[in-house]
C-alpha cells in the first residue's frame, strides 16, 4: 500500500478547512466550509460545534474526492485548530452542553478582575507564562459552572468533558460516545492557564484556583505522535498530530531554531518567536507558550504577540459597515487614494491584546475631517494591522534583545499587496510569504507526517520551504516615524473607555 | 475540440429562443420595475411561473450576481454586479485571492514563476506573482504591465475576449524580438489555434532566452476573468524541438482549471 498524501484539518474561528498534500509538501486539493458566528450579547462569541462537525463530515470526503484519492492512500491526518475556544459536551450523549465560547469573547471580564483580585493570583502567570485575561479557557470553564446550576458536581463525576476543538473533533473522529479518545496537545493545553509551563502537566493549583475538576481535563499528550485511528468520517486513518493554529503557522514556516519568527494574518494575527527549549518570560506584555513537541522530543517553547482584531477589522468592513463585497476589495478601495489623509482607526473591539493588554479599551477611529472618504478609511483599516504589527515586534525585539530581520508572513491577508508592502515599510525588513499560504494547513500536515514517517525529519521539511513573494521596505524614516507616532497617540485614545461595572 | 462557441457557429441551425433565458430576463424586468423588493411568491404569480422554476431561476441570477437576497425577509432585488456590467465584474483583487494557493502549487509542480494577469487599456495588467521556487533573488512585478501579443498571458486574454484584441488596431504590432508576432494576420491565425486548443505558448517573442505557458481563468458561465501561466528559461519550458514541455504544459491548464472551478465555473 503507497501512502502518498497527508490530510490537515484547520478548524478556524470562521470556517473548517481541509487540505490533501503530497510528499513535497504541495497542496493537491482544498475544502471548506464556514460556521455562523452567534453574538448573543455584546461582547458574547459563540459556536456551535456540532455544525462544526457535520462541516468536517462533509469536506474531509469532499477533499479525498477532489484531489482523486482513497482513504488508503492517506498516511496520516494533523489537526490544527483555533485556540482557547471553550467547548463543554456529555460523555455519554456527545451533545455539547451548550455553544462554544470563543476566544474573542469578553463575557468573564468581571470573574477574571474578581479572580486577579485573589492573593494567588499572581501565581497564575509565574505557572502557566501567561497574564490572567478573558482570552484564555479556564475562566470560561469557571463561568460555564458559575451559570449553570449542577454543572461543576457532573464534571466531578466525569459526565461532562471539557476541550478545545481540537479535543472535539478527535474524541468524535475516535467514536464519540463510542470509545472516542479524549486528549489534547502541549500546545492547546498551554493557552487554557491550567497547565504547568514546565511539567507539562495540569496543575493542581491553578485547577484549585480556578475550581476546574480534573475529572473533565483531557490528557495533554506531545503535538506530533499517534493518537489513535479514525473510526468514523476518514475511517482507518492515523490522527498524526494537533496543534494550535499558530503553533501549526510555526511549524508549517519551519521556523525549528530558536530566534525564528513568523507572522500569521488571519482574523486575528500572531507574531510567534522560536526560544527553543527553555521557556523565556516577557517583560514587554508577549506570552510564553509551547510551540511544538516532537513525539518525546522535549517540548519546544515560544513567545508570542496575539493581535486580536487584523482580518475581523476588513469583515467588519464589508459585513458591518457594507461599504465592501469581498474582503479583497479593500485593497481596490484603499487604492482610490494616496494615503491614510491623517485617518486611524484602532481595531480594539475586545479590548486590546498584546503587548497592551488593556481588556477595558474600545475601539476608535480618529482623526475624522470632511475630507475623509471610504477610500483613507480602508487605507486606515489596512495600516491598522501594519501598525499592530510593529507594536509587537518592538516587544519581541525589547524582549529577545535581537531585532528582527526578515518577518516570514503567511495567512489569507497575506494575498494583499498594499498591505504586504505597508508591513514591510512600517517595520523597516523586508517581509517574505513562503510557498503555501495555507500555512496553518501545511504545519499541521508536516506534524503528522513526521509522527507517521512520512518525512524523516524536520530538516527534509526545511527543504520545502521557499520564498513566493517578497516585499523591501521603502518609506522614508521620517515619515516613518510620524506615523508611529500619530497611531500611537490613536491607541491612548482607546484606553479606558469601559467603566469598570459597579 | 473548441472551447468557442463563436467559431464554427455558421455550421450551426439558428436555435429558437431558449426559454429559461426569457423568463430570467422578466425577473429582472420585474424586480428593475419594482419599487421594493419582491419575495419569490410575488414573483411567479406576477409571471405565472410555478413557484419552484421561480426559486431556480432567481437562485441562478443571486448565483451571477444579478440579484441579491435580503438576508431577514428573503426578498428578492436586483444585484449590483447589473450596475456595473460594462466594466470588469471580479476585482483583480479577489482574483488574486482566490488563485493564490493553486498559484503557489503551479510554481512549487514547475519548478517556474507564475503570474496571473488581467486585461488593462489594451494591456497585460500582472496581478499576481509567484517566485520561481529556488530560493534566488527575484523581484515582484505585481502592477507591472505587459504587450498583450508578446506574452503567452497576453495572447490567452486577447484570444478569449474579442473586446481585447480590438484595441490592438490594424496596423503592424511593436517588435520586441526577431520572433515577436507583428503581422495582425498572423496574429489572428495564432490566436485561432489558441482558442482550438485552449492554451497559449510564446518562445522568445519577447525576450531573447525566456519562454512562457499561460491559460484561461474562466468565471461563472465560462467567462475568462484573467490568464494564468509560467515564465522560464526556454531550455527548461521547451523540448529539444522548441516545443512547449507537455508535462507543463498540462500543469498550467490543470492549475487555471483549478482557480475556475473554485471560481463557479463549472464546466471548465
Ligand atoms: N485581500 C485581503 N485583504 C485584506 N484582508 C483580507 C484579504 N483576504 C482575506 N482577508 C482577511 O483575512 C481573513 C481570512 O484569512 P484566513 O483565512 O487566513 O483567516 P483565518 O484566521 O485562518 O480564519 P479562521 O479564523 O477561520 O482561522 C479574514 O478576516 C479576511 O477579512
Ligand atoms: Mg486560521
Amino acid at each position: 500500500m503507497v501512502m502518498r498524501y497527508v490530510m490537515s484539518i484547520d478548524q478556524g474561528t470562521t470556517s473548517t478547512r481541509c487540505i490533501v498534500f503530497d510528499q513535497r509538501g504541495r497542496l493537491v486539493s482544498v475544502t471548506q466550509r464556514e460556521h455562523r458566528q452567534h453574538f448573543p450579547r455584546p461582547g458574547w462569541v459563540e459556536h456551535d460545534a456540532m455544525e462544526i462537525w457535520r462541516n468536517l463530515e462533509r469536506i474531509a470526503p469532499e477533499a479525498l474526492r477532489q484531489a482523486g484519492v482513497g482513504l488508503e492512500e492517506i498516511a496520516a491526518i494533523g489537526i490544527a485548530n483555533q485556540r482557547e475556544t471553550t467547548l463543554l459536551w456529555d460523555r455519554r450523549t456527545g451533545l455539547p452542553l451548550r455553544r462554544a465560547v470563543v476566544w474573542q469573547d469578553t463575557r468573564t471580564n468581571a470573574l477574571v478582575d474578581e479572580l486577579a483580585a485573589r492573593p494567588e493570583a499572581a501565581m497564575v502567570q509565574k505557572r502557566c507564562g501567561l497574564p490572567l485575561a478573558t482570552y484564555f479557557s479556564a475562566p470560561r470553564i469557571r463561568w460555564l459552572f458559575d451559570a449553570t446550576p449542577g454543572l461543576r458536581e457532573r464534571a466531578e463525576r466525569g459526565e461532562v468533558l471539557f476541550g478545545t476543538m481540537e479535543s472535539w473533533l478527535i474524541w468524535n473522529l475516535t467514536g464519540g460516545p463510542d470509545g472516542g479518545l479524549h486528549l489534547t496537545d502541549v500546545t492547546n493545553a498551554s493557552r487554557t492557564l491550567l497547565m504547568d509551563l514546565a511539567t507539562l502537566e495540569w496543575d493542581a493549583d491553578l485547577l484549585d484556583f480556578f475550581g476546574v475538576p480534573r475529572a473533565m481535563l483531557p490528557q495533554i499528550r506531545p503535538s506530533t505522535e499517534t493518537y489513535g485511528v479514525a473510526s468514523r468520517v476518514l475511517p482507518g486513518v492515523r490522527i498524526g498530530a494537533a496543534l494550535g493554529d499558530q503553533q501549526a503557522a510555526l511549524f508549517g514556516q519551519t521556523c525549528f531554531a530558536p530566534g525564528e519568527a513568523k507572522c500569521t494574518y488571519g482574523t486575528g494575527s500572531f507574531l510567534m518567536l522560536n526560544t527553543g527549549t527553555e521557556p523565556v518570560r516577557s517583560s514587554h506584555g508577549l506570552l510564553t507558550t509551547v510551540g511544538y513537541q516532537v513525539g518525546a522530543e522535549p517540548a519546544v517553547y515560544a513567545l508570542e504577540g496575539p493581535i486580536a482584531v487584523t482580518g475581523a477589522l476588513v469583515q467588519w468592513f464589508r459585513d458591518g459597515l457594507g461599504l465592501i463585497n469581498s474582503a479583497a476589495e479593500i485593497e481596490t478601495l484603499a487604492k482610490t487614494v494616496d494615503d491614510n489623509g491623517g485617518c486611524y482607526i484602532v481595531p480594539a473591539f475586545a479590548g486590546l491584546f498584546a503587548p497592551h493588554w488593556r481588556s477595558e479599551a474600545r475601539g476608535v477611529i480618529v482623526g475624522l475631517t470632511s475630507y475623509i472618504t471610504k477610500g483613507h478609511l480602508a487605507r486606515a483599516v489596512l495600516e491598522a494591522t501594519a501598525w499592530q504589527t510593529r507594536e509587537v515586534v518592538d516587544a519581541m525585539n525589547a524582549d529577545s534583545g535581537l531585532a528582527l530581520r526578515t518577518l516570514k508572513v503567511d495567512g489569507g491577508m497575506t494575498a494583499d499587496n498594499l498591505l504586504m508592502q505597508y508591513i514591510a515599510d512600517v517595520l523597516d525588513v523586508p517581509v517574505v510569504r513562503p510557498m503555501v499560504a495555507e500555512t496553518v494547513s501545511l504545519g499541521a500536515a508536516y506534524a503528522a507526517g513526521l509522527a507517521v514517517g512520512y518525512w524523516p525529519d524536520l530538516e527534509g521539511l526545511r527543504r520545502n520551504w521557499h520564498r513566493a513573494a517578497q516585499w523591501l521596505p521603502v518609506m522614508e524614516p521620517e515619515r516613518r516615524a510620524a506615523e508611529y507616532d500619530n497611531w500611537c497617540r490613536a491607541v491612548e485614545r482607546s484606553f479606558d473607555w469601559m467603566r469598570p461595572r459597579d | 475540440m473548441s472551447n468557442d462557441p463563436r467559431e464554427g457557429a455558421t455550421l450551426w441551425t439558428v436555435p429558437g429562443p431558449v426559454q429559461s433565458i426569457q423568463r430570467g430576463a422578466a425577473i429582472l424586468r420585474l424586480l428593475a420595475r419594482s419599487s421594493g423588493r419582491l419575495g419569490v411568491g410575488e414573483i411567479a404569480t406576477s409571471l405565472g411561473l410555478p413557484r419552484g422554476t421561480a426559486h431556480g431561476l432567481l437562485r441562478t441570477l443571486q448565483l451571477v450576481g444579478f440579484v441579491e437576497q435580503d438576508d431577514a425577509t428573503g426578498k428578492y432585488q436586483l444585484g449590483a454586479a447589473l450596475l456595473h456590467l460594462g466594466t470588469s465584474y471580479l476585482d483583480v483583487n479577489e482574483l488574486r485571492s482566490r488563485a493564490i494557493n493553486w498559484a503557489d502549487a503551479l510554481a512549487a509542480r514547475s519548478c517556474e514563476s507564475v503570474k496571473i494577469g488581467t486585461v488593462l487599456d489594451g494591456q497585460v495588467l500582472v496581478v499576481h506573482h509567484v517566485f520561481r521556487p529556488d530560493d534566488s533573488l527575484q523581484t515582484l512585478d505585481v502592477g507591472s504591465l505587459l504587450p498583450m501579443h508578446a506574452t503567452a498571458l497576453g495572447k490567452v486574454l486577447l484570444a478569449f475576449d474579442s473586446g481585447a484584441s480590438a484595441t490592438l488596431g490594424a496596423g503592424p504590432l511593436d517588435a520586441f524580438t526577431r520572433r515577436t508576432i507583428v503581422e495582425p494576420r498572423a496574429l489572428a491565425r495564432a490566436l485561432a489555434a489558441i482558442r482550438e486548443v485552449g492554451w497559449a505558448a510564446q518562445v522568445e517573442e519577447m525576450t531573447v532566452g525566456e519562454a512562457a505557458v499561460a491559460a484561461p481563468i474562466r468565471g461563472h458561465g465560462g467567462l475568462v476573468v484573467g490568464a494564468m501561466g509560467i515564465t522560464g528559461a526556454v531550455e527548461r519550458i521547451c523540448d529539444a524541438k522548441g516545443q512547449p514541455n507537455t508535462a507543463l504544459v498540462t500543469f498550467v491548464r490543470d492549475a487555471a482549471r483549478a482557480v475556475s472551478r473554485d471560481l463557479g465555473a463549472s464546466r471548465w
